[in-house]
Protein backbone atom coordinates (compact mmCIF):
# COMPACT_ATOMS: atom_id res chain seq x y z
CA UNK A 1 0.00 0.00 0.00
CA UNK A 2 3.05 2.48 1.15
CA UNK A 3 4.44 1.73 -2.25
CA UNK A 4 1.59 2.73 -4.17
CA UNK A 5 0.90 6.25 -2.40
CA UNK A 6 4.58 6.63 -2.81
CA UNK A 7 4.41 6.27 -6.61
CA UNK A 8 0.87 8.79 -6.43
CA UNK A 9 3.57 11.02 -4.22
CA UNK A 10 5.94 11.04 -7.24
CA UNK A 11 4.09 11.14 -10.40
CA UNK A 12 2.28 14.52 -8.26
CA UNK A 13 5.75 15.82 -7.77
CA UNK A 14 6.67 15.55 -11.64
CA UNK A 15 3.84 16.58 -13.24
CA UNK A 16 3.55 20.11 -10.72
CA UNK A 17 7.30 20.27 -12.09
CA UNK A 18 6.51 19.95 -15.28
CA UNK A 19 3.55 22.47 -15.26
CA UNK A 20 5.24 24.51 -12.50
CA UNK A 21 7.82 25.25 -15.46
CA UNK A 22 5.51 26.15 -18.25
CA UNK A 23 3.86 28.38 -16.10
CA UNK A 24 7.40 30.04 -14.66
CA UNK A 25 8.11 30.70 -18.75
CA UNK A 26 4.79 33.46 -18.39
CA UNK A 27 4.93 36.64 -16.43
CA UNK A 28 1.39 36.78 -15.14
CA UNK A 29 1.47 33.25 -13.81
CA UNK A 30 5.10 32.70 -12.70
CA UNK A 31 4.61 33.20 -9.35
CA UNK A 32 2.12 30.55 -8.57
CA UNK A 33 3.96 28.17 -10.86
CA UNK A 34 7.32 28.38 -8.60
CA UNK A 35 4.70 27.71 -5.50
CA UNK A 36 3.21 25.04 -7.31
CA UNK A 37 6.36 23.32 -7.66
CA UNK A 38 7.43 24.16 -4.33
CA UNK A 39 4.23 22.49 -3.13
CA UNK A 40 5.36 19.23 -5.76
CA UNK A 41 8.80 18.90 -4.19
CA UNK A 42 7.25 19.03 -0.40
CA UNK A 43 5.14 16.21 -1.34
CA UNK A 44 7.46 13.99 -3.06
CA UNK A 45 10.10 15.14 0.13
CA UNK A 46 7.51 14.00 2.88
CA UNK A 47 6.04 10.58 0.74
CA UNK A 48 10.35 9.43 0.93
CA UNK A 49 10.60 9.97 4.18
CA UNK A 50 7.44 8.03 5.60
CA UNK A 51 6.33 5.59 2.45
CA UNK A 52 10.05 4.95 1.15
CA UNK A 53 10.75 0.93 1.54
CA UNK A 54 14.45 -0.61 0.40
CA UNK A 55 13.69 -2.78 -2.31
CA UNK A 56 16.25 -5.54 -1.24
CA UNK A 57 15.73 -5.47 2.15
CA UNK A 58 11.94 -4.54 2.11
CA UNK A 59 12.38 -1.75 5.19
CA UNK A 60 11.47 1.65 5.89
CA UNK A 61 13.74 4.52 6.04
CA UNK A 62 15.33 4.40 9.59
CA UNK A 63 17.94 7.75 11.32
CA UNK A 64 15.15 10.13 11.56
CA UNK A 65 16.46 12.39 14.05
CA UNK A 66 19.63 13.12 11.38
CA UNK A 67 17.02 13.15 8.48
CA UNK A 68 14.83 15.76 10.02
CA UNK A 69 18.24 17.44 11.48
CA UNK A 70 19.46 18.36 8.25
CA UNK A 71 16.18 19.75 6.90
CA UNK A 72 15.60 21.84 9.59
CA UNK A 73 18.79 23.46 8.90
CA UNK A 74 19.36 23.32 5.37
CA UNK A 75 15.88 24.88 5.38
CA UNK A 76 16.92 27.67 7.57
CA UNK A 77 19.90 28.40 6.22
CA UNK A 78 18.61 28.53 2.81
CA UNK A 79 15.44 30.34 3.74
CA UNK A 80 17.37 33.16 5.72
CA UNK A 81 20.27 33.53 3.00
CA UNK A 82 17.54 34.03 -0.07
CA UNK A 83 15.23 36.33 2.29
CA UNK A 84 18.26 38.54 3.39
CA UNK A 85 20.11 38.74 -0.03
CA UNK A 86 20.05 42.00 -1.61
CA UNK A 87 18.19 42.06 -4.74
CA UNK A 88 21.85 43.03 -6.40
CA UNK A 89 23.25 39.54 -5.36
CA UNK A 90 20.58 37.55 -6.59
CA UNK A 91 22.65 35.86 -9.45
CA UNK A 92 25.30 35.21 -7.26
CA UNK A 93 22.64 33.68 -4.68
CA UNK A 94 21.12 31.27 -7.56
CA UNK A 95 25.04 29.89 -8.10
CA UNK A 96 25.51 29.56 -4.48
CA UNK A 97 22.18 27.21 -4.71
CA UNK A 98 23.62 25.64 -7.58
CA UNK A 99 26.50 24.41 -5.88
CA UNK A 100 24.80 23.25 -3.18
CA UNK A 101 22.63 20.65 -5.24
CA UNK A 102 26.32 19.71 -7.15
CA UNK A 103 27.63 19.08 -3.94
CA UNK A 104 24.52 17.16 -2.67
CA UNK A 105 24.39 14.87 -5.81
CA UNK A 106 28.58 14.22 -5.37
CA UNK A 107 28.05 13.11 -2.28
CA UNK A 108 25.27 10.73 -2.63
CA UNK A 109 27.70 9.14 -5.27
CA UNK A 110 29.98 9.15 -2.32
CA UNK A 111 28.72 7.11 0.04
CA UNK A 112 26.64 4.88 -2.83
CA UNK A 113 30.08 3.46 -3.88
CA UNK A 114 31.56 2.93 -0.99
CA UNK A 115 28.41 0.90 -0.29
CA UNK A 116 28.42 -1.06 -3.43
CA UNK A 117 32.39 -1.12 -3.17
CA UNK A 118 32.06 -3.37 0.15
CA UNK A 119 29.06 -5.61 -1.17
CA UNK A 120 31.36 -6.04 -4.55
CA UNK A 121 34.46 -6.97 -2.33
CA UNK A 122 31.95 -9.20 -0.08
CA UNK A 123 29.55 -10.80 -2.30
CA UNK A 124 31.30 -14.64 -3.79
CA UNK A 125 29.05 -14.43 -7.25
CA UNK A 126 31.29 -14.05 -9.85
CA UNK A 127 28.52 -12.72 -12.30
CA UNK A 128 27.96 -9.86 -9.52
CA UNK A 129 30.57 -7.07 -10.90
CA UNK A 130 30.00 -7.22 -14.28
CA UNK A 131 26.03 -7.07 -13.39
CA UNK A 132 27.00 -3.60 -10.77
CA UNK A 133 29.04 -1.93 -13.67
CA UNK A 134 26.49 -0.07 -14.80
CA UNK A 135 25.30 0.91 -11.63
CA UNK A 136 29.17 1.77 -11.21
CA UNK A 137 28.57 4.32 -14.52
CA UNK A 138 25.48 5.76 -12.96
CA UNK A 139 27.26 6.58 -10.16
CA UNK A 140 31.03 8.09 -11.51
CA UNK A 141 28.40 10.04 -13.79
CA UNK A 142 26.68 11.80 -10.68
CA UNK A 143 30.71 12.36 -8.90
CA UNK A 144 31.63 13.68 -11.88
CA UNK A 145 29.10 15.94 -12.86
CA UNK A 146 27.60 17.10 -9.83
CA UNK A 147 31.55 18.28 -8.48
CA UNK A 148 32.26 19.78 -11.82
CA UNK A 149 28.82 21.77 -11.12
CA UNK A 150 29.83 22.27 -7.43
CA UNK A 151 33.39 23.92 -7.85
CA UNK A 152 32.37 25.88 -11.26
CA UNK A 153 29.20 27.76 -9.17
CA UNK A 154 31.59 28.33 -6.40
CA UNK A 155 33.85 30.28 -8.85
CA UNK A 156 31.32 32.00 -10.28
CA UNK A 157 29.41 32.46 -7.20
CA UNK A 158 33.30 34.45 -6.07
CA UNK A 159 33.74 36.08 -9.15
CA UNK A 160 30.31 37.80 -8.92
CA UNK A 161 30.85 39.33 -5.56
CA UNK A 162 34.48 40.17 -6.80
CA UNK A 163 36.18 37.71 -4.75
CA UNK A 164 37.80 35.66 -7.53
CA UNK A 165 39.44 37.81 -10.02
CA UNK A 166 39.59 36.76 -14.12
CA UNK A 167 42.55 34.17 -14.45
CA UNK A 168 43.98 32.54 -17.52
CA UNK A 169 47.25 31.35 -18.52
CA UNK A 170 48.18 30.54 -22.30
CA UNK A 171 47.28 26.97 -23.09
CA UNK A 172 44.59 26.68 -20.81
CA UNK A 173 41.69 25.14 -22.94
CA UNK A 174 44.27 22.92 -23.71
CA UNK A 175 44.96 21.87 -19.69
CA UNK A 176 41.68 22.00 -19.45
CA UNK A 177 40.39 19.09 -21.98
CA UNK A 178 43.55 16.84 -20.39
CA UNK A 179 42.20 17.43 -17.08
CA UNK A 180 38.56 16.23 -18.41
CA UNK A 181 40.17 13.74 -20.36
CA UNK A 182 42.21 12.43 -17.82
CA UNK A 183 39.10 12.54 -15.16
CA UNK A 184 36.79 10.87 -17.62
CA UNK A 185 39.71 7.90 -18.48
CA UNK A 186 39.91 6.95 -15.08
CA UNK A 187 36.38 7.12 -14.61
CA UNK A 188 36.43 4.30 -17.58
CA UNK A 189 39.31 2.70 -15.95
CA UNK A 190 36.97 2.19 -12.59
CA UNK A 191 34.00 1.19 -14.42
CA UNK A 192 36.11 -1.56 -16.12
CA UNK A 193 37.73 -2.45 -12.63
CA UNK A 194 35.35 -1.59 -10.02
CA UNK A 195 37.57 -2.61 -7.12
CA UNK A 196 40.02 0.33 -7.16
CA UNK A 197 37.80 2.21 -4.88
CA UNK A 198 40.47 4.82 -4.06
CA UNK A 199 40.52 5.84 -7.90
CA UNK A 200 37.09 7.54 -7.17
CA UNK A 201 38.31 9.87 -5.04
CA UNK A 202 41.18 10.85 -7.76
CA UNK A 203 38.18 11.21 -10.31
CA UNK A 204 36.88 13.74 -7.48
CA UNK A 205 39.74 15.39 -7.10
CA UNK A 206 40.35 15.65 -10.67
CA UNK A 207 36.18 17.00 -11.06
CA UNK A 208 36.86 19.82 -8.93
CA UNK A 209 40.30 20.94 -10.82
CA UNK A 210 38.23 20.90 -14.03
CA UNK A 211 35.32 22.73 -12.53
CA UNK A 212 37.52 25.40 -11.36
CA UNK A 213 39.40 25.67 -14.46
CA UNK A 214 36.28 25.82 -16.15
CA UNK A 215 35.10 28.77 -14.78
CA UNK A 216 38.17 31.20 -14.15
CA UNK A 217 38.84 31.99 -17.84
CA UNK A 218 35.31 33.41 -18.63
CA UNK A 219 34.94 36.86 -18.26
CA UNK A 220 32.47 37.93 -15.04
CA UNK A 221 30.36 39.50 -17.80
CA UNK A 222 29.01 35.97 -18.91
CA UNK A 223 28.40 34.72 -15.68
CA UNK A 224 24.85 34.43 -16.22
CA UNK A 225 25.15 32.11 -19.22
CA UNK A 226 27.80 29.62 -16.98
CA UNK A 227 25.72 29.72 -13.78
CA UNK A 228 22.70 28.57 -16.16
CA UNK A 229 24.78 25.74 -17.58
CA UNK A 230 25.84 24.71 -14.36
CA UNK A 231 22.17 24.69 -13.52
CA UNK A 232 21.43 21.68 -16.34
CA UNK A 233 24.47 20.22 -15.18
CA UNK A 234 22.70 19.61 -11.48
CA UNK A 235 19.73 18.63 -13.34
CA UNK A 236 21.89 15.72 -15.34
CA UNK A 237 23.78 14.95 -11.69
CA UNK A 238 20.83 14.58 -9.78
CA UNK A 239 19.05 12.41 -12.94
CA UNK A 240 21.80 10.24 -12.35
CA UNK A 241 20.54 9.75 -8.57
CA UNK A 242 17.48 9.38 -10.38
CA UNK A 243 19.12 6.27 -12.61
CA UNK A 244 20.76 4.92 -9.40
CA UNK A 245 17.29 4.42 -7.65
CA UNK A 246 15.13 3.82 -10.18
CA UNK A 247 13.49 7.22 -8.77
CA UNK A 248 10.89 8.63 -11.24
CA UNK A 249 10.47 12.32 -10.01
CA UNK A 250 14.27 12.60 -9.42
CA UNK A 251 14.78 11.37 -13.13
CA UNK A 252 12.22 13.52 -14.55
CA UNK A 253 12.55 16.51 -12.01
CA UNK A 254 16.76 16.27 -13.04
CA UNK A 255 16.29 15.56 -16.75
CA UNK A 256 13.47 18.66 -17.08
CA UNK A 257 16.05 20.93 -15.61
CA UNK A 258 19.21 19.69 -17.57
CA UNK A 259 17.29 20.22 -20.87
CA UNK A 260 15.01 23.67 -20.12
CA UNK A 261 18.58 24.77 -18.22
CA UNK A 262 20.26 23.60 -21.35
CA UNK A 263 18.12 25.34 -24.26
CA UNK A 264 17.80 28.81 -21.36
CA UNK A 265 21.82 28.76 -21.75
CA UNK A 266 21.51 29.18 -25.43
CA UNK A 267 18.94 31.90 -25.50
CA UNK A 268 20.48 33.86 -23.21
CA UNK A 269 23.63 33.56 -25.18
CA UNK A 270 21.58 34.41 -28.17
CA UNK A 271 20.56 37.63 -26.38
CA UNK A 272 23.64 38.68 -26.56
CA UNK A 273 24.29 37.27 -30.10
CA UNK A 274 27.22 35.07 -29.41
CA UNK A 275 27.74 31.55 -29.27
CA UNK A 276 27.89 28.87 -26.42
CA UNK A 277 31.36 28.06 -27.87
CA UNK A 278 32.28 31.73 -27.73
CA UNK A 279 31.35 32.59 -24.21
CA UNK A 280 32.89 29.29 -23.16
CA UNK A 281 36.14 29.39 -25.00
CA UNK A 282 36.19 32.93 -26.14
CA UNK A 283 38.64 34.53 -23.69
CA UNK A 284 36.89 37.84 -23.66
CA UNK A 285 39.24 38.85 -21.38
CA UNK A 286 42.53 38.60 -23.16
CA UNK A 287 40.74 40.12 -26.16
CA UNK A 288 39.51 43.08 -24.48
CA UNK A 289 42.90 43.96 -23.09
CA UNK A 290 43.94 44.46 -26.25
CA UNK A 291 41.08 46.53 -27.68
CA UNK A 292 40.90 48.32 -24.54
CA UNK A 293 45.13 49.54 -25.49
CA UNK A 294 44.62 50.53 -28.96
CA UNK A 295 41.86 53.03 -27.89
CA UNK A 296 43.92 54.36 -25.14
CA UNK A 297 43.65 58.11 -26.86
CA UNK A 298 40.09 59.12 -27.44
CA UNK A 299 40.25 62.82 -27.03
CA UNK A 300 38.04 64.57 -25.38
CA UNK A 301 34.33 64.03 -23.35
CA UNK A 302 32.27 66.99 -22.28
CA UNK A 303 31.19 67.35 -18.37
CA UNK A 304 26.99 68.74 -17.83
CA UNK A 305 26.17 69.82 -14.69
CA UNK A 306 23.53 69.04 -12.38
CA UNK A 307 21.44 72.01 -13.27
CA UNK A 308 21.55 71.86 -16.79
CA UNK A 309 20.39 67.75 -16.99
CA UNK A 310 17.62 68.94 -14.54
CA UNK A 311 17.05 71.46 -17.01
CA UNK A 312 16.90 69.92 -20.23
CA UNK A 313 15.04 67.01 -19.03
CA UNK A 314 12.37 69.06 -17.44
CA UNK A 315 11.41 70.85 -20.94
CA UNK A 316 11.79 67.93 -23.03
CA UNK A 317 8.94 65.44 -24.38
CA UNK A 318 10.31 62.28 -24.26
CA UNK A 319 13.04 60.97 -22.00
CA UNK A 320 14.41 57.60 -21.74
CA UNK A 321 15.91 56.04 -19.40
CA UNK A 322 18.52 53.44 -19.66
CA UNK A 323 19.66 51.34 -16.57
CA UNK A 324 22.65 49.26 -16.00
CA UNK A 325 24.65 47.75 -13.49
CA UNK A 326 25.56 50.58 -11.70
CA UNK A 327 21.94 51.54 -10.99
CA UNK A 328 22.15 47.88 -9.31
CA UNK A 329 25.11 48.50 -7.30
CA UNK A 330 24.12 52.07 -6.11
CA UNK A 331 20.57 50.89 -5.53
CA UNK A 332 19.03 53.21 -7.17
CA UNK A 333 16.34 52.08 -8.10
CA UNK A 334 13.30 53.85 -5.79
CA UNK A 335 14.67 57.36 -6.56
CA UNK A 336 14.68 56.92 -10.30
CA UNK A 337 10.95 56.09 -10.23
CA UNK A 338 10.71 59.14 -8.20
CA UNK A 339 12.46 60.77 -10.81
CA UNK A 340 10.26 59.83 -13.38
CA UNK A 341 7.30 60.38 -11.68
CA UNK A 342 8.45 64.31 -10.83
CA UNK A 343 9.49 64.39 -15.04
CA UNK A 344 5.63 63.02 -15.04
CA UNK A 345 4.17 65.24 -13.24
CA UNK A 346 5.87 68.21 -15.75
CA UNK A 347 4.24 66.66 -18.81
CA UNK A 348 7.13 64.35 -19.37
CA UNK A 349 6.94 60.92 -21.26
CA UNK A 350 9.41 58.83 -19.31
CA UNK A 351 10.00 55.10 -20.13
CA UNK A 352 12.79 52.50 -19.63
CA UNK A 353 14.56 50.90 -22.40
CA UNK A 354 15.88 47.64 -21.38
CA UNK A 355 18.46 45.75 -23.17
CA UNK A 356 18.19 42.05 -22.64
CA UNK A 357 21.41 41.60 -21.03
CA UNK A 358 21.49 44.70 -18.98
CA UNK A 359 23.22 44.62 -15.29
CA UNK A 360 24.59 41.16 -14.62
CA UNK A 361 21.74 38.89 -15.66
CA UNK A 362 19.02 38.80 -18.01
CA UNK A 363 16.04 40.19 -16.56
CA UNK A 364 17.96 41.32 -14.15
CA UNK A 365 16.84 45.50 -14.66
CA UNK A 366 13.17 44.33 -14.86
CA UNK A 367 13.14 42.44 -11.84
CA UNK A 368 14.96 45.81 -9.82
CA UNK A 369 12.73 48.17 -11.40
CA UNK A 370 9.53 46.36 -10.64
CA UNK A 371 10.52 46.30 -7.40
CA UNK A 372 10.78 50.09 -6.86
CA UNK A 373 7.21 49.66 -8.36
CA UNK A 374 8.31 51.05 -11.71
CA UNK A 375 4.87 50.29 -14.21
CA UNK A 376 5.11 47.02 -16.40
CA UNK A 377 4.17 48.72 -19.43
CA UNK A 378 6.89 51.75 -19.26
CA UNK A 379 9.72 49.14 -19.36
CA UNK A 380 10.46 48.93 -22.78
CA UNK A 381 12.52 45.78 -24.36
CA UNK A 382 15.24 46.73 -27.06
CA UNK A 383 13.57 46.72 -30.41
CA UNK A 384 10.82 48.80 -29.18
CA UNK A 385 13.10 51.45 -27.28
CA UNK A 386 15.44 51.61 -30.89
CA UNK A 387 12.15 52.72 -32.55
CA UNK A 388 11.45 55.30 -30.05
CA UNK A 389 15.16 56.95 -29.77
CA UNK A 390 14.52 58.85 -33.13
CA UNK A 391 11.79 60.45 -31.41
CA UNK A 392 13.60 60.48 -28.13
CA UNK A 393 14.75 64.06 -26.22
CA UNK A 394 17.22 63.39 -23.73
CA UNK A 395 18.40 59.62 -23.09
CA UNK A 396 19.37 59.19 -19.46
CA UNK A 397 22.44 56.26 -19.32
CA UNK A 398 22.53 54.86 -15.51
CA UNK A 399 25.88 53.27 -15.50
CA UNK A 400 25.20 51.36 -18.32
CA UNK A 401 27.76 50.65 -21.30
CA UNK A 402 28.44 47.61 -22.58
CA UNK A 403 25.17 47.35 -23.85
CA UNK A 404 25.18 51.14 -25.44
CA UNK A 405 28.47 50.71 -26.63
CA UNK A 406 28.48 51.70 -30.64
CA UNK A 407 31.99 49.31 -31.35
CA UNK A 408 29.10 46.49 -31.04
CA UNK A 409 28.20 47.61 -34.68
CA UNK A 410 31.08 48.96 -35.82
CA UNK A 411 34.45 47.38 -34.80
CA UNK A 412 34.85 43.99 -36.11
CA UNK A 413 38.08 43.62 -33.85
CA UNK A 414 36.17 44.81 -30.80
CA UNK A 415 35.10 41.60 -28.39
CA UNK A 416 31.56 42.88 -28.02
CA UNK A 417 31.01 42.94 -31.85
CA UNK A 418 28.23 41.55 -33.35
CA UNK A 419 25.84 42.05 -30.06
CA UNK A 420 23.03 43.56 -30.59
CA UNK A 421 23.11 47.05 -28.59
CA UNK A 422 20.29 50.20 -27.77
CA UNK A 423 20.86 52.78 -30.28
CA UNK A 424 21.43 55.71 -28.04
CA UNK A 425 22.38 58.22 -30.31
CA UNK A 426 19.52 58.51 -32.56
CA UNK A 427 18.23 61.06 -29.91
CA UNK A 428 18.71 64.42 -29.28
CA UNK A 429 20.81 64.39 -26.21
CA UNK A 430 22.59 62.03 -24.22
CA UNK A 431 23.46 62.05 -20.62
CA UNK A 432 25.74 59.53 -18.95
CA UNK A 433 25.57 59.19 -15.34
CA UNK A 434 28.75 56.51 -14.60
CA UNK A 435 31.17 56.60 -11.36
CA UNK A 436 34.01 57.84 -13.57
CA UNK A 437 35.56 56.92 -16.93
CA UNK A 438 36.71 53.70 -16.47
CA UNK A 439 34.96 50.99 -18.84
CA UNK A 440 32.60 48.96 -18.65
CA UNK A 441 32.55 44.96 -17.49
CA UNK A 442 33.59 43.74 -21.23
CA UNK A 443 36.57 45.73 -19.98
CA UNK A 444 36.53 48.01 -23.39
CA UNK A 445 36.56 51.73 -23.69
CA UNK A 446 33.18 52.88 -25.51
CA UNK A 447 33.09 56.05 -28.34
CA UNK A 448 29.50 56.93 -27.10
CA UNK A 449 31.04 59.06 -24.18
CA UNK A 450 33.12 60.97 -27.04
CA UNK A 451 30.45 61.64 -29.54
CA UNK A 452 29.44 65.06 -29.57
CA UNK A 453 25.54 64.69 -28.85
CA UNK A 454 26.79 62.93 -25.38
CA UNK A 455 27.38 64.82 -21.99
CA UNK A 456 29.05 63.10 -18.72
CA UNK A 457 27.55 63.61 -15.75
CA UNK A 458 29.89 61.91 -12.77
CA UNK A 459 29.07 60.48 -9.48
CA UNK A 460 27.18 57.53 -7.98
CA UNK A 461 23.80 56.95 -9.42
CA UNK A 462 21.52 57.18 -6.54
CA UNK A 463 22.95 60.32 -5.31
CA UNK A 464 23.20 62.10 -8.92
CA UNK A 465 19.69 61.28 -9.07
CA UNK A 466 18.78 62.35 -5.66
CA UNK A 467 20.36 65.71 -6.87
CA UNK A 468 18.53 65.39 -9.94
CA UNK A 469 15.10 65.40 -8.54
CA UNK A 470 15.63 68.15 -6.26
CA UNK A 471 16.69 70.10 -8.93
CA UNK A 472 13.62 69.44 -10.56
CA UNK A 473 11.49 69.94 -7.94
CA UNK A 474 13.04 73.71 -7.16
CA UNK A 475 13.20 74.56 -10.82
CA UNK B 1 27.91 -5.57 -26.83
CA UNK B 2 25.41 -7.76 -25.98
CA UNK B 3 25.53 -6.13 -22.00
CA UNK B 4 24.51 -2.51 -24.18
CA UNK B 5 22.15 -3.96 -25.68
CA UNK B 6 20.46 -6.45 -22.42
CA UNK B 7 20.95 -2.76 -20.80
CA UNK B 8 18.83 -1.11 -23.11
CA UNK B 9 16.23 -3.21 -22.47
CA UNK B 10 15.58 -3.60 -18.48
CA UNK B 11 16.03 0.00 -18.48
CA UNK B 12 13.89 0.80 -21.86
CA UNK B 13 11.37 2.27 -18.98
CA UNK B 14 14.02 5.10 -17.79
CA UNK B 15 15.42 5.60 -21.39
CA UNK B 16 12.02 6.47 -22.90
CA UNK B 17 11.30 8.93 -19.90
CA UNK B 18 14.89 10.68 -20.40
CA UNK B 19 14.20 10.88 -24.16
CA UNK B 20 10.52 11.87 -23.48
CA UNK B 21 11.68 14.54 -20.55
CA UNK B 22 14.19 16.19 -23.17
CA UNK B 23 11.90 17.19 -25.12
CA UNK B 24 8.91 18.33 -22.62
CA UNK B 25 12.03 20.49 -21.03
CA UNK B 26 12.66 22.27 -24.20
CA UNK B 27 9.34 22.62 -25.31
CA UNK B 28 7.51 24.02 -21.93
CA UNK B 29 10.56 27.04 -22.01
CA UNK B 30 10.55 27.65 -25.29
CA UNK B 31 8.81 30.88 -25.64
CA UNK B 32 9.85 32.72 -22.58
CA UNK B 33 10.37 36.61 -22.71
CA UNK B 34 14.02 37.75 -22.04
CA UNK B 35 12.68 39.21 -18.68
CA UNK B 36 11.90 36.07 -17.31
CA UNK B 37 15.30 34.49 -17.57
CA UNK B 38 16.77 34.93 -14.36
CA UNK B 39 13.40 33.63 -12.35
CA UNK B 40 13.02 30.82 -14.83
CA UNK B 41 16.72 29.90 -14.21
CA UNK B 42 16.29 30.01 -10.34
CA UNK B 43 12.67 28.57 -10.64
CA UNK B 44 14.65 26.07 -12.28
CA UNK B 45 17.85 25.81 -10.02
CA UNK B 46 14.88 24.99 -6.94
CA UNK B 47 13.55 22.20 -9.08
CA UNK B 48 16.87 20.23 -9.31
CA UNK B 49 16.99 20.28 -5.58
CA UNK B 50 14.77 17.37 -6.19
CA UNK B 51 18.21 15.60 -5.59
CA UNK B 52 17.42 16.00 -1.93
CA UNK B 53 15.47 12.55 -2.07
CA UNK B 54 18.61 10.90 -2.51
CA UNK B 55 19.97 12.48 -0.13
CA UNK B 56 17.17 11.39 2.22
CA UNK B 57 17.53 7.86 1.24
CA UNK B 58 21.40 7.31 1.00
CA UNK B 59 21.03 8.87 4.89
CA UNK B 60 17.65 6.79 6.10
CA UNK B 61 19.52 3.37 5.06
CA UNK B 62 23.04 4.27 6.66
CA UNK B 63 23.52 2.02 8.99
CA UNK B 64 24.53 3.31 12.59
CA UNK B 65 28.11 2.11 12.97
CA UNK B 66 29.03 3.47 9.33
CA UNK B 67 29.96 6.71 10.50
CA UNK B 68 31.11 8.00 6.89
CA UNK B 69 27.71 7.47 5.43
CA UNK B 70 26.04 9.18 8.35
CA UNK B 71 28.28 12.16 8.14
CA UNK B 72 28.01 12.47 3.96
CA UNK B 73 24.43 11.17 3.90
CA UNK B 74 23.87 14.43 6.77
CA UNK B 75 25.41 16.67 4.44
CA UNK B 76 24.34 16.17 1.35
CA UNK B 77 20.67 16.25 3.32
CA UNK B 78 21.71 20.01 4.36
CA UNK B 79 22.83 20.88 1.12
CA UNK B 80 20.07 19.60 -1.29
CA UNK B 81 17.83 21.59 2.03
CA UNK B 82 19.50 24.79 1.17
CA UNK B 83 18.85 23.70 -2.76
CA UNK B 84 15.85 23.51 -2.49
CA UNK B 85 14.53 26.09 0.22
CA UNK B 86 16.84 28.57 -0.79
CA UNK B 87 16.07 28.16 -4.56
CA UNK B 88 11.87 28.56 -4.50
CA UNK B 89 12.46 31.74 -1.28
CA UNK B 90 15.06 33.23 -4.24
CA UNK B 91 12.62 32.87 -7.01
CA UNK B 92 9.50 33.40 -5.48
CA UNK B 93 11.39 36.76 -4.10
CA UNK B 94 12.58 37.86 -7.48
CA UNK B 95 9.05 37.02 -8.98
CA UNK B 96 6.85 38.89 -5.74
CA UNK B 97 8.21 42.00 -7.67
CA UNK B 98 6.88 41.65 -11.06
CA UNK B 99 3.06 41.74 -9.61
CA UNK B 100 0.91 44.24 -11.61
CA UNK B 101 -0.72 46.91 -9.87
Amino acid sequence: MSQQLLTICYLIGSVTFIIGLKMLSNPASARKGNMLAGVGMTIAILGTIFLYKDVETGEHLHNYGWIFGGLLIGGIVGTLSAKKVKMTAMPEMVSLFNGMGGACAALISIVEFNHLSKEMISNPNPMFIPHEQPTVLIIVLGLIIGSVSFAGSMIAWGKLNGKVKDFSFPGQNIVNLIVLAASLGLAVYLIMNPLQHLMLYVILALSLVYGVFFVFPIGGADMPVVISLLNSFTGVAAACGGFLYDNKVMLTGGILVGAAGTLLTILMCKAMNRSLKNVLIGSFGGAAKAAGGAAGEQGHYKEISLSDTAMIMSYSKKVMIVPGYGLAVAQAQHICHELEELLADKGVEVKYAIHPVAGRMPGHMNVLLAEADVSYDNLLEMEQANEEFGTTDVVLILGANDVVNPAAKSDPASPIYGMPILDVELAKNIVVNKRSMKPGYAGIENDLFFRPKTSMLFGDAKKVLQELCAEIKNA
Amino acid sequence: MNQILSFITTNQQIIYIVVLMIFVGIEVIGRVPSVLHTPLMSGANAIHGVVIIGAIIVMGKAEGDNYLALILGFLAVVLGMINVMGGFVVTDRMLEMFKKK
